[in-house]
C-alpha cells in the first residue's frame, strides 16, 4: 500500500506544477458554465413550472461541474497512459515490481486531484460572488457539505476505476482515439454533463441513476445543493460504493487477461 | 492546384482505410459527441415545448445547419488543428521549401475523414427540420440556408486558421481557442438570441457566429422580412481576412524550432 501512496504523492506534486495550463482551463470552464446557465435560463423563462430542480440549484450544479471537471469527468482522462501503451514504453512499466493496476490507479487519481485543486479554487471563488440565483450558492448545512465531500471522494474512485477499464481495453486496440471518444461521449451524457439527470423523463432517470455514470457527477453535485438528501442520498452513496468495487473488479480481471499477451510496440 | 489536392485527398483516404477497425471506431466515437448533444436537445424538449419562442423542429434545423458547417471545417481544415505539431517536429520547414502556397499545403496535410458521422447527422437534422418546420419554401429562403452552411464552413475554418497561427508565437496550441470552435458548436445548437443581448452583440460584432446562424435563421423561419439577412453569412466570411493577415504575420516572423 505504501508504494501506491508514494506514486500518488509523486504524481500529485507533479500535477500541481502546470499552473499556466490551469489558468487557460479556468477561462474555458468559466465560459462553458456561463453559456450552460444562460441556455437553462432561457428554458426556465419559457416554462418555470417544468423545471425539476430550483433554478439556483441548477446554476450551482453547473458551476461545480465546471470547477470540478478535472476530478469527476471521464473526459479528463490522462493521455499519458495511452502514449505509454501505443509507444511501447509499457515494457518499462511492466518491469517494475509493482502491480500495473494499482500503480496506474493511484497515479491517475492523484493527477485528477491535483488538476482539480488547481482549477477549482479560482473558478469557485468567482462563481461564489456572482449574485443569486446565477452564482454558486452555499450548501444548506454543514452536514450537507460533509456528505458532498464524502460523495465526491467516492465519485473520484468510480471515475478512476472506469478510466482504468478504458486503459485496459486500449491494450487490446492499441489506437486509443476511437475507444476514448466513445467512452467520453457515452459517459458524459449518462453522467448528467450535458443535461443534469433530473431533466430526463422520470422512468429513464430512475434507470440512469443505477448506472455507474450517475455516481460520478449526478450524486455529489446534487447532494451539494440539497436537491438530493435523506434516504435517497444514502441509497445513491451506497450505490457509488458498489460501483467502485464492481469496476475495480472488472478492471483487474481485464488486466490479468490483457497482460498475459501484451504486444509491445517496437521502436 | 485542385488536381494536386485531389491526389493528397486520395492518399489520405487510402491511409485511413488501412486501419478500418480503428477508423470506424473513431467515426462512431466522434459521431457520439454530437449525437449526445442532439439527445440533450431531445430530452429538454420532452419537458419544455419551446425555448425563447423557438420550437423543437426549429432548434434542430438550426443545429443541423451549424453542425454541417462545423464538420466540413473540421474535416478539411484539420491541418490547422495539428499545426502546432507541424511546427514542433519541423514539418513546416519542409512546407516552406516547396514551391506551393503554404496554406494550401497545410490544408492538404490532413483530411479528417472521421467527421463524416457528424456531417451525416447534420444533414439528417437539416432535412428533418426542413420537412417539419412549416416554412413556406421559396428561392430566397433556400439560398439563405445554403449561404448559412457555406458561411459556417468558412467561419469555422477561419477560426481553425487563427488557432493554428497562434502556434507561430506560442509553439503550443492554446486551450482557450477551443471555446471558439468546440464551445461555439456545443452552444450554437440553440439560436444565439436565447443567450441574451450581450452574447448576441458579441457574436455579431466580435466573432460573427450570429451572422451565419441567428439572423438568417430568423429570415428562413419568417420572423424577419429583411432580405439583407440572406447575405449576412457571406459577410461573415470576411472574418477570414484578419485571420489570414495574422497568419501571414506569423509566417513572416517564423523561426524554426530546429528539430
Amino acid at each position: 500500500m505504501k508504494k501506491y501512496l508514494s506514486f500518488f504523492r509523486l504524481r500529485f506534486t507533479m500535477g500541481l506544477q502546470y499552473r499556466v495550463a490551469a489558468w487557460a482551463g479556468v477561462f474555458t470552464q468559466f465560459f462553458w458554465g456561463a453559456m450552460l446557465i444562460l441556455s437553462f435560463k432561457a428554458f426556465y423563462e419559457s416554462d418555470p413550472s417544468a423545471f425539476p430542480m430550483s433554478f439556483q440549484a441548477t446554476c450551482s450544479y453547473f458551476w461545480l461541474q465546471q470547477a470540478l471537471l478535472g476530478l469527476i469527468s471521464v473526459g479528463a482522462m490522462d493521455g499519458e497512459f495511452f502514449n505509454v501503451i501505443s509507444s511501447g514504453d509499457v515494457s518499462y512499466e511492466l518491469c517494475r515490481p509493482v502491480d500495473v493496476y494499482g500503480m496506474w490507479f493511484s497515479r491517475s487519481a492523484a493527477s485528477r486531484l491535483a488538476n482539480a485543486l488547481l482549477r477549482c479554487v479560482p473558478a469557485l471563488a468567482v462563481a461564489f460572488f456572482i449574485p443569486a440565483p446565477y452564482g454558486l450558492m452555499a450548501p444548506p448545512s454543514l452536514g450537507t457539505f460533509l456528505s458532498f465531500l464524502l460523495s465526491l471522494a467516492l465519485a473520484l474512485g468510480v471515475v478512476t476505476a472506469l478510466c482504468m477499464i478504458v486503459y485496459m481495453i486500449t491494450f487490446h486496440t492499441i489506437s486509443p482515439r476511437g475507444v476514448r471518444l466513445m467512452a467520453v461521449g457515452i459517459s458524459d451524457f449518462l453522467a448528467g454533463a450535458i443535461i443534469p439527470l433530473p431533466f430526463f423523463p422520470e422512468k429513464l432517470r430512475w434507470f440512469l441513476e443505477l448506472l455507474p455514470f450517475s455516481a460520478m457527477e449526478n450524486v455529489p453535485l446534487r447532494i451539494y445543493t440539497g436537491d438530493l438528501a435523506g434516504q435517497e442520498m444514502v441509497r445513491l452513496m451506497l450505490l457509488q460504493l458498489f460501483w467502485i468495487g464492481a469496476l475495480v473488479l472488472i478492471g483487474k480481471l481485464l488486466e490479468q487477461k490483457e497482460l498475459k499477451n501484451v504486444i509491445v510496440q517496437g521502436g | 492546384m485542385l488536381k494536386l489536392y485531389g491526389k493528397y485527398f486520395a492518399i489520405h483516404l487510402k491511409s485511413a482505410m488501412q486501419f478500418k477497425g480503428s477508423f470506424f471506431a473513431t467515426v462512431i466515437g466522434s459521431f457520439l459527441t454530437s449525437f449526445t448533444v442532439f439527445l440533450g436537445i431531445f430530452f429538454m424538449f420532452q419537458r419544455f415545448h419551446a425555448v425563447a419562442g423557438f420550437a423543437y423542429e426549429e432548434v434542430l434545423l438550426c443545429y443541423g445547419i451549424m453542425l454541417m458547417g462545423f464538420s466540413v471545417a473540421q474535416m478539411f481544415a484539420a491541418g490547422f488543428k495539428a499545426f502546432d505539431t507541424m511546427i514542433a517536429n519541423g514539418e513546416f520547414d519542409r512546407v516552406l521549401c516547396r514551391p506551393r502556397n503554404e496554406i494550401f499545403q497545410v490544408l492538404a496535410y490532413r483530411v479528417d475523414f472521421v467527421r463524416i458521422g457528424q456531417l451525416l447527422q447534420g444533414i439528417v437534422m437539416l432535412v428533418y427540420g426542413l420537412l417539419s418546420c412549416h416554412v413556406d419554401w421559396n428561392f430566397p429562403r433556400v439560398f439563405a440556408v445554403i449561404f448559412m452552411i457555406i458561411g459556417g464552413s468558412v467561419l469555422f475554418s477561419a477560426i481553425f486558421l487563427l488557432d493554428g497561427a497562434f502556434a507561430f508565437f506560442t509553439l503550443k496550441g492554446l486551450e482557450f481557442m477551443n471555446v471558439f470552435s468546440y464551445g461555439a458548436i456545443e452552444h450554437g445548437k440553440y439560436p444565439i438570441g436565447i443567450y441574451g443581448k450581450g452574447m448576441l452583440a458579441f457574436c455579431t460584432f466580435v466573432v460573427p457566429y450570429a451572422l451565419i446562424q441567428y439572423y438568417p435563421l430568423l429570415y428562413v423561419l419568417g420572423r424577419s422580412k429583411n432580405p439583407v439577412n440572406i447575405f449576412l453569412p457571406l459577410i461573415a466570411c470576411l472574418f477570414a481576412a484578419p485571420c489570414w493577415l495574422f497568419w501571414r504575420f506569423g509566417v513572416s516572423r517564423y523561426k524554426s524550432t530546429g528539430s
